[in-house]
């Protein structure tokens, strides 16, 4: 884990390599558009990790997916809002402009080790064809890179293992792959979909450091998308917590555990498993998500909700600045009252 | 001798005889094919005779010293005639099984990748391709094109392009579902890099046991179509020709039958062994056993 975290990395003057704009993205279910995530605005800094926290459900994968446009057209859509990466709207890119993005700039890595390696390829192949894929490179210079970039992500004997095909390699070894295969063009933002989920604990804080130290010497934005807090705690800089689609508290990472604010957030934190305290028995959220085809006017929480009051099942709260801590915001009447909207409110 | 040799691992060679060894069927099936293609191949130098040489007065000789499985009714020489017919027959069904496999595994894996609408109308082309016979399908095309090589070759093609189809599809989609895929996307491949590179290689064990046992209906076709007058041009010896030709005398001579027949058996069999012993050694289900 890198405990020491530089915090000029933020600084509000730097241009954003991504920022996302009041983004929803809509399913279809039985001829009806549902969105799946609503009004989504955040931006990623170079250097910078957002982590994208939230249950199963929340739309922290399809973000991510919608990033990449890569949400499948029979089934869903971006209704609106913008997508800024490195200086165009990736909404408004043809197919073939993102196949040249994607892969290149920006890259993703997934959950399944396991599965995301084609079988009857060699590792060595895989990646240098992500290289030659991108850069007009011939065969033995993508060959000669594709094992510079096994190297980077530690692979022991990396000359060796360059003919093994992905049988041969184990899950977190198959993950060093994938993140190779990421980075193969110097991507300057990466999304993480929970790449360290399908790993054992060993191994996800080898991932772990390897990102957080790839992410320093490459200077590349990284979104972090997972449900684990531990995660978040040890490689975020700032945490955007998903709920129902929509972020309902921001926050730099310190903020978030010193000082939860949303209800919601409050409730992860306490139901996670400490081993720093005494072991009590830990407190679920009690309730369930609410389906995506379930349209409420109100804060989606608002039913699991210990401080449910009648003006949460009314409307949606705004994100509304935390007082104390500069880029807290929150989403919630009742911790985070926003005098003007309730002047108008009354 | 010593203790260590024994431990050593078996060399390549040493794998591949146990391997043919376990798999006696199939492994005969690939010996019997390739011993027909290299005498297909070497046709000239290895046949006794030549095909088309007349010896009248040897006209449906039993087997002699001098032409070993005897004469037909023009008295020329069988055993030449097989040797040179198996040329005919696997060069057609070669040529035209490889096209069917490229068209055919073309159409499936883009009705497969793409699904939808393209899916739906490849497939339906190839379910009104499908119900033809293909004798009938055969027939159909040599008639409207004419008996010529090369239009027995699109013919006996055409019969096989939609199992291709059908056999490429099914294992496409199943492959397009997997993360390798959706992670490829993610690396900005495009679709035809995605198919070509990534399911291709994927499902090409399943086109591969389909191509052998095909390449046998193809040549029972091509050995149809020539029996029934429509296949390559006389004097040129094939094998269903042989048996046309020899057909009025059969019960005279019964060899005129008998040896091309036997022929067209034996390379039957040896690619059905050929195919069966592929599924098994592709099949995840069989390969450990």
């Amino acid at each position: 884990m890198p405990p020491i975290r530089s915090y000029a990395m933020n600084n509000p003057t730097q241009r954003p390599i991504l920022s996302v704009e009041n983004l929803t993205t809509e399913f279809r279910i039985s001829g009806q558009w549902h969105p799946a995530i609503r009004d989504l605005s955040f931006h990623v800094q170079p250097n910078e990790t957002l982590a994208i926290v939230g249950e199963s459900g929340c739309g922290k994968s399809i973000t991510a997916l919608s990033i990449m446009q890569l949400i499948n057209k029979s089934q869903g859509r971006i209704a609106h809002g913008r997508i800024e990466f490195d200086g165009r709207d990736l909404t408004a890119c043809s197919e073939r402009e993102m196949e040249a993005v994607r892969g290149d700039a920006l890259a993703m890595i997934f959950q399944e080790p396991m599965t995301s390696l084609n079988p009857v390829m060699t590792i060595g192949f895989q990646i240098a064809e992500s290289v030659r894929y991108h850069r007009p490179v011939s065969k033995r210079e993508a060959n000669k890179r594709a094992l510079e970039l096994l190297e980077l992500v530690k692979i022991p004997s990396a000359a060796r293992r360059f003919d093994d095909y992905p049988h041969q390699f184990s899950g977190g070894m198959r993950q060093r792959v994938m993140i190779a295969m990421a980075l193969a063009c110097e991507p300057k933002l990466l999304l993480a979909d929970e790449p360290t989920t399908a790993l054992d604990v060993t191994i996800q804080v080898q991932i772990l450091a390897l990102l957080a130290d790839l992410k320093e010497t490459k200077q590349m934005g990284m979104v972090f998308i997972t449900h684990n807090l531990g995660v978040v705690a040890s490689i975020a800089d700032r945490v955007a917590v998903m709920y129902g689609g929509r972020i309902i508290e921001e926050a730099d990472v310190v903020s978030l555990f010193e000082h939860p604010t949303h209800p919601y957030t409050e409730a992860l934190l306490k139901s996670m498993p400490r081993v720093d305290q005494p072991r009590t028995a830990l407190h679920p959220i009690a309730g369930q998500v609410p389906p995506i085809t379930v349209d409420m006017p109100g804060c989606r929480y608002a039913e699991r909700c210990p401080l449910r009051e009648a003006r949460c099942d009314v409307s949606v709260p705004p994100l509304t600045p935390v007082a104390g801590a500069t880029g807290h915001r929150v989403r919630c009447w009742v911790r985070a009252p926003s005098p003007m909207l309730e002047a108008v409110a009354s | 001798m010593s203790a260590t040799s024994t431990l050593h691992p078996p060399g390549r060679l040493a794998r591949f005889a146990r391997l043919c060894w376990r798999r006696k069927a199939a492994s005969a099936g690939a010996l019997i094919t390739l011993l027909m293609l290299l005498v297909a191949i070497f046709a000239p130098w290895i046949a006794p005779h030549d095909p088309n040489e007349q010896d009248i007065l040897s006209r449906m000789a039993g087997p002699s010293a001098d032409y070993l499985l005897g004469n037909d009714t023009y008295g020329r020489d069988i055993l030449s005639r097989i040797i040179w017919g198996a040329r005919v027959s696997l060069f057609i069904g070669v040529t035209a099984i490889g096209a069917a496999m490229v068209i055919g595994g073309t159409l499936g894996v883009l009705a497969g990748y793409f699904g939808g609408k393209l899916d739906r109308l490849i497939m339906a082309v190839m379910d009104m391709l499908l119900s033809f016979p293909s004798l009938v399908m055969g027939l159909l095309v040599v008639a409207v094109l004419g008996p010529t090589t090369l239009n027995l070759i699109i013919a006996i093609a055409f019969t096989a392009i939609a199992p291709f189809a059908r056999i490429a599809r099914a294992p496409t989609m199943a492959v397009k579902q997997r993360d390798f895929i959706e992670a490829g996307r993610a690396l900005g491949y495009s679709d035809l890099r995605i198919m070509a590179v990534h399911v291709l290689p994927n499902i090409l064990d399943e086109i591969m046991v389909l191509g052998s046992l095909w390449l046998a209906t193809a040549i029972r076709t091509e050995a149809s179509l020539s029996f029934i007058g429509l296949g390559v041009r006389p004097p040129t010896a094939t094998w269903g020709g042989m048996i046309r030709d020899g057909f009025e005398n059969m019960l005279d001579a019964p060899g005129l039958v008998i040896y091309p027949s036997i022929a067209i058996l034996i390379i039957m069999v040896a690619l059905n062994l050929l195919g069966d012993g592929l599924r098994d050694a592709t099949d995840p289900k069989l390969r450990h056993e």
